[in-house]
């Protein structure tokens, strides 16, 4: 650390790195001093001479460069995406490429899009863009440099392929020969600007095919590591009896039965259930169904899924409560126009149901407390634990892992598996690590679910048959109300992912107006892969399809037309159509209906083709996505996530509801909420507008235009309108 | 005392007879591939072979193994792996299959099981062998394509 010239070598680069570097990163652009971030124990040769330059780059002496990765990877690929961010810039080879998550820290791994650590909104790439791309861009100037003071020779004249520097006159190295030497030089004012990141014409690897998923070995051998894989030396696993409904309490127990199973070392209470801990799973969950719990239901919800609709559908039979848009005079439009088609809708519960019920790992001392889990909200995460154990926030310290599924379910407000890991150490007072581990059943049980909505929708068409006037009313829970984020997402009492989708209809209809009715029930709600989405789309997009039909349109023509003042829907649109062969004659028995929605910047379209079986179920045959997210950063991974958001977005449609009978979640495991299985999984293709707009996000929204697309192909094939979701066992017949 | 041959090794664990294999794979022998998914033999994260039958660990008590050889996501793929795991695992990479990754043991388990019965498996052979496998990330399209890639593997 004695090289830092002028640097006092604890402050300065510590400084820069937190502060000058974010603010290059964040959009500030070039022209500013790019710290040099060098950890001191590394440099000294404590973890193998690896120099790590700045908070998302490190440079082993072997040449493997590893990306320190701010987002959790839950299978959406941002391990993959910004490791290819920084491959770019520092050409340097695929497989060279390590990556690592990064700890709790608001500071250096905020989300640039929330101001937060945390990984949601599918933000990951769009807000890393730039950040990823200059870090990588700032570690090649400097080891570069490294390279031309040790060959004495001009730094424009050394280029990079594949992680190898070279010289015209033929010396030859690697970024690992010249890590240590370039850990030692100070960055230079002005070395953003004299290496701005690459112009597109230049990506070897951004936008390219071929380049595979950097987590397919260990993936694919087993050794990926989990939440459920990590075991601490001492460690108990902890499961928990929780109250079979929503704001129940521990009235009284009786542990003596649990106690004697094998295994079992200690049961303790704590503010959501009665804790087993035992020295393996199976010794845990046996010991939990042996507890004798008796529960206090005075303050609990009570009430059955048949009530919460209906007070669901009197709120939109009456005006809403608040009102999220209204342009022009909807009411008056509708009553004047040539044919009005209104129409009733609903949704229910769902829960996020990821492969890997969810866990936590704490290891609780006096001063400091180190949990290890797939973190998703870290900067909600960290203040909370700090705050339950008296710590501060930087003595609690996370450990990021693979995410076995997620879907929004890791990142809560209230951090509610997180904090009741951490009332489970603190009960035995930090006596050694635990593992939460909930069952299926747990995590099906738990709430957090995407809410129930209902809505009803008044639509006019004119005498050309074109929307006049749109009247849209919705009620349902608010995920941000009453959270920590309320004033990020509640304005004048609209919470915007209750409308969004909605409230900034992408149709041109002159007369709009959005009402809303937020409905208080005490069941914990929460996002859910595309959010407001997952149910905006599916009204306006069927809806829409309502009115093309009255007019006597073609349902991709009718859009096209509304869409006049929005280039990219109509791209993605008409990309879908043409490649689908929309417009062929379908065989009877046989459907196709069309959807467009915009979702997290990113437009998709989606062509569904359907037929009906004799049974009079419905079988998806074949679904065709177009896709607009900027740039493309690793087609490969749109297309998997446009696939997958297709399959999640189907299974929802088809059969996934969670309700209650007197307060009482009826769906408990994969029998009872059943998810997509391969035999109902269509053949997806998906096509990429071409783009050369900032990247936007692409693990949320090939979810919301399935249903409607859906819908749509019932429709066509039947006659049968599809409002209500899911489908369930309705039985259809070809029209 | 339980005997187990696990991955080719002889196990001994010190479990009860009603212990799910799952459990003493993961807990006790430490092979951590294996998933726990729903604990009901509803979702195949945990599917090993079992005399080289794909079965749900699950539901399958340490006590009723027996003698039947064990393979686990580390036997399938690891030093001593079959012709049809190492197929699988080379198609999964060449075609990226898995997403968030957890219940790619289990597919792949019951994929190999299916390939060394049926060579050339058609897409129905192939949902019928996979049904019993839940991906929540829905890389079912791609599973489908890769057990074909592997079919083709085995053939060359």
């Amino acid at each position: 650390m004695t090289a830092h010239t002028n640097i006092p070598a604890a402050a300065k680069p510590l400084d820069l790195s937190r502060r000058g570097f974010l603010a290059v990163a964040g959009g500030a652009g070039l022209g500013l001093m790019v710290g040099l971030k060098v950890d001191p124990a590394a440099a000294q040769g404590a973890a193998g001479g690896v120099v790590q330059f700045n908070p998302f780059v490190k440079v082993a002496p072997d040449g493997a460069i590893t990306v320190v990765v701010k987002h959790l990877d839950m299978g959406q690929g941002p391990t993959t995406g910004l490791a290819t961010l920084i491959a770019e810039e520092m050409d340097a080879d695929w497989s060279q490429m390590r990556t690592e998550f990064a700890p709790a820290d608001n500071n250096l791994y905020a989300n640039l899009a929330f101001k937060a650590q945390g990984t949601g909104g599918s933000t990951a790439m769009a807000n890393s863009w730039e950040q990823y791309r200059t870090a990588g861009a700032t570690a090649r100037a400097v080891l570069v440099k490294a390279a031309a003071d040790k060959w004495q020779v001009a730094q424009g004249e050394i280029s990079v392929d594949k992680g190898v520097l070279t010289h015209p006159s033929g010396k030859r190295g690697t970024y690992g020969a010249f890590a240590e030497a370039a850990s030692k030089i100070p960055a230079p004012t002005g070395m953003a600007q004299e290496t701005p990141y690459k112009d597109a014409s230049k990506f070897k690897l951004i936008g390219k095919e071929g380049l595979h998923r950097i987590d397919n070995d260990p993936k694919t051998d087993g050794t990926a590591i989990y939440t459920q894989d990590v075991k601490l030396p001492g460690m108990l696993v902890a499961a928990v009896a929780h109250p079979p409904r929503f704001g129940g309490k521990v009235k009284s127990f009786d542990d003596a039965e649990a106690k004697k199973v094998k295994g079992v070392e200690r049961v303790v209470q704590i503010p959501s259930g009665v804790v087993v801990l035992a020295k393996s799973t199976w010794a845990a969950f046996k010991g939990r169904d042996a507890l004798k719990v008796e529960w206090d239901f005075s303050a609990a919800e009570n009430r059955g899924s048949d009530e919460l609709l209906a007070m669901a559908k009197d709120a939109v039979s009456k005006p809403g409560v608040a009102t999220a848009t209204n342009t022009g005079d909807a009411e008056g439009a509708l009553k004047g126009a040539a044919k009005v088609i209104e129409a009733d809708y609903a949704f229910p519960y769902l829960a996020h149901a990821p492969m890997e019920p969810l866990n936590c790992v704490v290891d609780l001392k006096k001063d400091r407390a180190h949990l290890i889990y797939a973190a998703q909200f870290q900067a909600i995460d960290q203040p909370t634990v700090a705050a339950l154990t008296g710590l501060k926030p930087e003595q609690v310290t996370i450990e990021t892992v693979w995410a076995g599924g997620s879907f929004g379910r890791r990142a809560v407000p209230t951090a509610d598996y997180v904090t009741e890991a951490v009332m489970i150490a603190k009960a035995i007072d930090g006596a050694v690590p635990i593992k939460l581990v909930w069952t299926r059943e747990d995590d099906t049980k738990a709430g957090y679910y995407r809410p129930f909505y209902a809505h009803k929708v008044r639509a006019a068409i004119g005498a050309d048959g074109m929307p006049v006037a749109w009247h849209h009313r919705v009620a349902g829970q608010s995920i941000f109300s009453g959270t920590a984020l309320e004033a990020m997402a509640v304005k004048d009492g609209v919470d915007e992912t209750s409308v969004e989708g909605a409230s900034n209809l992408a149709y041109a209809v002159p007369n709009l107006k959005v009402e809303l009715t937020t409905l208080k029930v005490g069941v914990p709600v929460l996002w859910w892969r595309s959010v407001g989405h997952t149910h905006t789309a599916h009204v306006v997009e069927t809806m829409i399809d309502e009115l093309a039909f009255a007019a006597g349109k073609d349902p991709v023509e009718y859009r096209l037309a509304l869409l006049k003042d929005k280039p990219r829907h109509t791209a993605a649109l008409k990309l879908a159509a043409e490649k689908a062969g929309w417009g062929a004659k379908l065989e009877k028995g046989k459907g196709r209906g069309v959807s467009v929605h915009e979702s997290f910047n990113t437009m998709v379209a989606q062509v569904v083709d359907v037929s009906i079986q004799k049974d009079g179920s419905i079988k998806v045959d074949r679904v065709v996505a177009a896709v607009d997210c900027g740039v493309v950063i690793n087609p490969d991974v749109v297309r998997a996530q446009i696939e997958g958001g297709v399959g999640f977005g189907l299974g929802a449609a088809l059969r996934n509801a969670i309700t209650l009978k007197d307060g009482e979640v009826e769906q408990a495991n994969f029998d009872t909420y059943e998810p997509l299985r391969i035999e109902d999984m269509p053949k997806v293709e998906v096509y990429m507008v071409k783009s050369e707009q900032k990247p936007s996000g692409v693990g949320e929204p090939g979810v919301p235009p399935l249903a409607p697309a859906l819908a749509n192909a019932i429709f066509s094939a039947t006659g049968e309108r599809v409002r209500d979701l899911p489908l369930g066992d309705r039985k259809f017949k070809s029209a | 005392m339980i005997k187990l041959n696990i991955n080719g090794e002889a196990r001994s664990v010190d479990v009860d007879a009603d212990t799910p294999l799952l459990w003493v794979i993961r807990d006790d022998i430490g092979l951590t591939g294996t998933k726990f998914g729903c604990g009901q033999a509803l979702c195949g994260a945990c599917t090993v072979h079992m005399d080289g039958q794909a079965v749900r660990s699950c539901q399958t008590m340490a006590g009723d193994v027996g003698d039947a050889k064990i393979v686990t996501i580390e036997g399938l793929v690891g030093a001593d792996a079959s012709k049809e795991g190492k197929a699988v695992q080379a198609a999964w990479r060449a075609l990226d299959v898995v997403q968030c990754g957890y219940c790619q043991s289990g597919q792949m388990m019951s994929a190999a099981a299916l390939l060394s019965e049926n060579k050339k498996p058609t897409d129905d052979d192939i949902d019928a062998a996979m049904s019993g496998n839940v991906c929540r990330c829905a890389t079912y399209h791609r599973v489908r394509a890769a057990i074909h890639d592997a079919a083709k593997r085995l053939e060359a």
